[in-house]
């Protein structure tokens, strides 16, 4: 039994488990995200190559939690005036590769101590930031205050459920018991979380677009988040993509965030970014900045390479929300169900997409168009592949979701692409035809079989036969057993000569239907 | 118009044989009596040749028509134009001309159900022919088109009024080409798709959402899952599900069900390995409507899961063909299932006499019961059953070896309704046939490898059981036709005296009667014309019997193996006069003895070869041979 058990779970675990066998201690099919755990306790075998690194245990452990990872970084690092996020990053992938190697990390976990203790020490300062400020500035309204106390408590709580992950790779029996707690403190604070989530976003872009002729001011920069931008750029784009139409949900008090609108001229500009020396435009700050370090010396500074800063911390918490210059959409801030965007990205997006022209065309299939370049680029990675066809002409690339669609909507069925061969109109010649030769050609036998004698020794056989068919493949000629003739007048009793047609030689397959004159119908 | 026509034939007819009495008799007479001729089909056409009248009476009555032959059938449907029902199981090959040709036909229109099982060569063309011009086709069977494809699928979607519609080893339809039919024809109350192999989750969810009038559906041995199953589940007319072999089903995926489906009836989950008697329960719990519960190769029965069939009150039948079952579990279900109608536990290992005969003094409606290879059931049991079930019409009890001669005069004494009896390899001697000669009704009776029948127990049989079709004498020594199964002591003497007093039969199986030769076989071919099917193997039949036998024009499938009488030439010729042969079984040194024009001729008319090579057996001593069947046991 506990060998079946075992055989389920190693094939869940296939990929990352390459050594099954050693897999002996009693695991729990329901926690499959800690079995690993487990394991590295019992069997000490760090150097086991294929256990789990810390780093995907970190990972797994929190999208428990309903939390997609990268997400999670991101409100760690929101309210983050330095932020790390480079630095973190790379430390993962780092640890993800040396987990490959090796099962339990003491590097990844100093890392992450560290990692812990610098957040604290962020934590701090934002805290004392306020206090400060609160002394300065009496007439700040109560709202704001809400939100920061809310943005610190929820970074206390990502810094929490941190150190638990943490020692609860160390510690499997308490991991257990502690998993309950932290669900609650995490269901708590999911609101809140979510807003750090969106304006970690929001930062992010601002960051990007907003730094356009910002000086580098800030040196204490160890890694630029603009070196790490255009790897990330293509990866984040998808999901901001989804963001743009998927923040419905998000239901921000107005006012509780400042709303810009771009000018259209602003959105559609092909470049944000300028060269203050010689004009030339750049999509993205951090190829600016790249470009820059070819101007002169003073711009190869770390100073002036590093990301440009907000300045103040506490002014990047200002929740921001973009409105869509087109007047009466949805997302302009005068709709009464206003919707705001959340970065200038998705105001990019979901202005090209909603409100100009899809001059892109897709040029293996003429017909899809798009305003948005990356859109094209998504479509043309499957175009032609969509051979999921409904008879409303949508094609799918999977089959489900033609089906989730033929329920959908009534009449609609699946289409099969038309066979090679003939349609109904061949076909109704080629019945006539066959039809007419069929009374004429079919094989027809006339035998008749006389029971004079019940020992059957003498019994008369009179065949007259014509044997030919109609075959629309027409592989088999037709066959004339004139020869049947023969057999007819061969007594039945002389079996050696009286089938002699059946020698392929003495047939007579010639094309010719001379058999007519003997046909008879039965 | 139609009678009008008729009248106008009879005046004709009256003008010219004034003297014809025939004619007198009004059309609605002659229709009364057409009505009550029996299922024969040559009763029909005996009378329909009496005179003029009758035939274009009989014709304008005809609504079944089942065509002997491919190449008539333009005069056929053209002589019945009131056809509703075209059965062309006899006709093996059907291309999409005769399809065209039996829509453009005067009987096209009012075409309710035609039968394409037995029959190949015809595409997705003729089918879109057909369904889009018998608008009111409500039955079809394609079972066995296993050229189908998803085109085949998709034009059958525009017969918008099928009713009835199999599929049955249609394996190369995909989830397409379902979901077309689901879309197209959305009347459907019965879908058979067992073994369409290439239909998964997709199609089988489609059709449960589209056809919301079905009533039975059957996916046996389809790759299905959990995924569909809620949907099916909430069909709200369903009465029949067959979920046979579905392996993709498992306890899982019963549990998550909140809702069973109101309407179910009958439920059919036999070799379903995943589910064991938890999921069971969740259907059983849910489902309390259930009359018909077919558990068979399902988990083991045990006294707990019997006593929840107590929650099925309107059980009627139960198969648990091939569990275990305990002997507690048996008297349970005797004290608490209410009136059980059918009870199967064919092989079930664990059936006890004591426990077997408390069942069956309470369940004494039972109609059907099969105990195959029960082999602790003794005579005690027997005479039970018979005297408290005297309205069994089916008792099937191959290898009951402890069950003695005598036990079968009871059987015959005291059940007179049976229609089917199986008594393969039991100690029924000619006195116990001449008992169970009694029961006229029966229908179909086996009796291979029953050592101690001769042609004389026989003899009882045929005098009296004139409705029997099919009859299995498969290795019983004493008798001479009909599956007369290497019955070494049947002679054609007694073939003959079977075929004469049995017209119906269509099934024969004479392997290794090997004292049947040509002389058995020459009565046969002409009193049996609805012989279907024939194993003549290791018999002493040769050319001339063969020919004699080519003579029965719906015979269709032959097996012929070391007949050491049967010459090439003969073969050649009685497989060329047998027009309707759609399977043939043959040693294989025919293969490349017969020309090969021959062969591509006969497969062009739909004839399929089984070539077999295995070397001739020579008989071993039939007792020897039971003995070495209960070893292997």
């Amino acid at each position: 039994m506990e060998d079946l058990k075992m055989d389920d779970e190693e094939a869940l675990c296939a990929e990352t488990w390459l050594r099954p066998s050693s897999g002996n201690s009693v695991r729990q099919p329901n926690q499959p995200s800690f079995t690993n755990f487990t394991l590295s306790n019992d069997q000490p075998e760090w150097e086991d190559p294929s256990l789990l690194d810390y780093g995907v245990r970190i990972g797994t452990s929190f999208s428990k939690y309903s939390f997609a990872p990268d997400q999670d970084g991101q409100s760690l690092q929101s309210n983050n005036s330095n932020s790390k996020r480079g630095e973190v990053n790379q430390q993962i992938n780092e640890v993800l590769k040396i987990g490959k190697a090796q099962d339990w990390d003491p590097w990844a976990m100093l890392n992450n101590l560290s990692f812990l203790e610098q957040k604290i020490h962020q934590l701090q300062d934002l805290v004392h930031l306020i206090v400060s400020r609160k002394d300065q500035i009496l007439q700040q309204s109560d709202e704001l205050a809400m939100q920061q106390q809310q943005l610190i408590t929820a970074d206390l709580t990502s810094i929490i459920v941190q150190l638990i992950s943490t020692a609860g790779s160390l510690l499997p029996s308490v991991k257990h018991n502690i998993t309950g707690p932290t669900a609650m403190a995490i269901g708590k604070h999911r609101h809140i979380s979510e807003i750090l989530c969106n304006s970690g976003l929001g930062l992010d872009a601002t960051n990007i677009s907003e730094s356009h002729g910002m000086g580098p001011n800030v040196a204490n920069q160890v890694e630029p988040t603009g070196d790490t931008a255009p790897s990330h750029h293509p990866l984040d784009e998808p999901e901001l993509k989804e963001e743009d139409d998927a923040d419905e949900g998000e239901n921000l008090p107005p006012g509780s965030y400042e709303i810009l609108q771009l000018e259209k001229e602003e959105i559609l500009a092909p470049h944000t970014h300028f060269c203050t020396i010689c004009g030339k435009g750049f999509k993205r700050d951090a190829n600016l900045r790249m470009h820059m370090r070819g101007h002169g010396d003073e711009y190869k500074t770390p100073e002036a390479l590093a990301k440009p800063n907000k300045g103040n911390s506490s002014e990047a918490m200002l929740l921001k929300r973009y409105s869509c210059p087109f007047a009466g959409c949805k997302r302009n801030k005068d709709h009464k169900k206003f919707q705001p965007l959340k970065t200038i990205l998705c105001v990019k997006n979901h202005y090209k997409r909603t409100h100009c022209d899809k001059s892109y065309i897709c040029s293996r299939c003429n017909t899809k168009k798009f305003s948005v370049i990356a859109d094209l680029k998504t479509h043309e990675k499957h175009c032609g592949k969509d051979k999921w066809l409904c008879s409303c002409g949508t094609t799918f690339s999977r089959k489900d979701k033609l089906f989730g669609h033929i329920t959908l909507f009534q009449g609609h069925t699946p289409a099969i692409p038309l066979e090679e061969g003939r349609g109904v109109e061949g076909l109704l010649e080629q019945g006539e035809t066959t039809g007419g030769e069929k009374n004429r050609i079919d094989q027809s036998i006339n035998f008749s079989f006389n029971t004079e004698s019940h020992n059957g020794s003498r019994v008369q056989n009179i065949m007259d036969m014509k044997g030919s068919i109609d075959d629309p493949s027409s592989y088999l000629s037709p066959i004339n057993y004139d020869s049947f003739n023969e057999f007819s007048r061969a007594a039945f009793d002389d079996p050696d000569g009286g089938f002699s047609f059946l020698i392929p030689g003495s047939c007579n397959y010639g094309q010719k239907n001379g058999g007519q004159s003997c046909y008879s119908d039965l | 118009m139609k009678k009008r026509k008729i009248a106008d034939c009879g005046q004709e007819q009256g003008r010219e044989l004034h003297q014809n009495f025939f004619n007198t008799l009004s059309e609605e007479i002659v229709f009364t009596i057409l009505d009550f001729l029996g299922d024969n089909p040559l009763d029909k056409k005996s009378f329909s040749l009496v005179c003029k009248c009758f035939y274009s009476i009989e014709a304008v009555h005809r609504r079944a028509i089942r065509p002997l032959r491919t190449e008539h059938l333009p005069k056929i449907l053209s002589r019945y134009p009131n056809a509703e029902r075209l059965d062309l199981t006899l006709c093996p090959r059907i291309t999409d001309a005769s399809l065209v040709a039996i829509s453009s036909s005067p009987c096209g229109s009012s075409l309710r159900s035609i039968d394409l099982s037995r029959s190949r060569f015809f595409s997705a063309g003729g089918l879109s022919r057909l369904a889009s011009e018998c608008v009111n086709l409500t039955e079809i069977d394609l079972s066995n088109a296993t050229d189908l494809r998803d085109p085949g699928a998709a034009a059958l979607a525009g017969a918008r009024n099928l009713e009835r519609l199999w599929l049955g080893r249609c394996k190369l339809i995909t989830d397409m080409g379902i979901g077309c039919i689901a879309v197209g024809c959305q009347r459907l109350k019965l879908l058979n798709l067992k073994w369409c192999l290439g239909i998964g989750d997709l199609g089988v969810g489609l059709v449960a959402v589209k056809c919301s009038e079905l009533r039975t559906l059957d996916v046996s041995y389809l790759q299905i899952s959990n995924k569909c199953l809620p949907s099916i589940l909430k069909l709200p007319y369903l009465e029949d599900l067959v979920l046979e072999g579905c392996f993709g089903i498992d306890d899982d995926s019963l549990s998550t069900l909140k809702h069973g489906c109101k309407s179910l009836k009958a439920l059919d989950i036999s070799s379903c390995q995943n589910i064991s008697h938890i999921g069971l329960s969740y259907i059983i719990n849910r489902h309390e409507g259930l009359q018909h519960l077919t558990l068979a190769h399902g988990p083991p029965v045990t006294a707990p899961l019997a006593a929840s069939l107590r929650k099925l009150t309107m059980l009627q039948s139960i198969k648990l063909d091939g569990c275990s079952v305990t002997c507690s579990a048996l008297k349970v279900m005797g004290s608490y299932c209410v009136s059980l109608g059918e009870l199967s536990l064919s092989k079930c290992s664990g059936v006890t006499d004591e426990a077997f005969s408390f069942l069956v003094t309470r369940q004494k409606q039972l109609k059907r019961l099969d105990i195959t290879c029960c082999r602790k059931i003794t005579d005690v049991s027997l005479a039970l059953i018979t005297s408290s079930c005297t309205g069994l019409t089916s008792l099937k009890m191959e290898s009951c070896s402890q069950v003695s001669k005598e036990a079968f005069i009871l059987i015959g004494q005291r059940c007179n309704f049976l229609e089917e009896l199986d008594l393969t390899d039991n100690e029924v001697d000619d006195e116990g046939l001449k008992s169970i000669g009694r029961c006229s009704r029966l229908i179909v009776l086996k009796l291979g490898i029953c050592l101690n029948i001769t042609s004389e127990g026989l003899s009882h049989i045929s005098k009296s059981c004139s409705k029997l079709v099919e009859l299995d004498l498969y290795r019983s020594s004493g008798i001479s036709e009909s599956e007369c199964r290497a019955c070494p002591l049947i002679t054609s003497l007694g073939l003959g005296v079977i075929t004469i007093g049995c017209k119906q039969l269509a099934k024969l199986d004479i392997k290794k009667c090997n004292k049947i030769d040509d002389a058995g076989m020459i009565p046969l071919a002409h009193f049996s014309e609805n012989l279907r099917q024939i194993n003549l193997s290791y018999t002493s039949v040769t050319d001339a019997g063969l020919l004699a036998l080519a003579s029965i024009s719906c015979l269709q499938s032959m097996t012929i193996l070391h007949l050491k009488g049967l010459t090439l030439s003969g073969l050649t010729a009685a497989l060329l006069a047998c027009g309707g042969l759609a399977k043939v079984k043959l040693h294989a040194t025919f293969r490349s003895c017969l020309p090969e024009t021959l062969l591509e001729h006969l497969e062009a008319r739909g004839c399929v070869f089984h070539w077999r090579n295995k070397p001739f057996q020579a008989e071993l001593d039939p007792k020897c041979w039971t003995m070495l069947g209960d070893t292997l046991q």
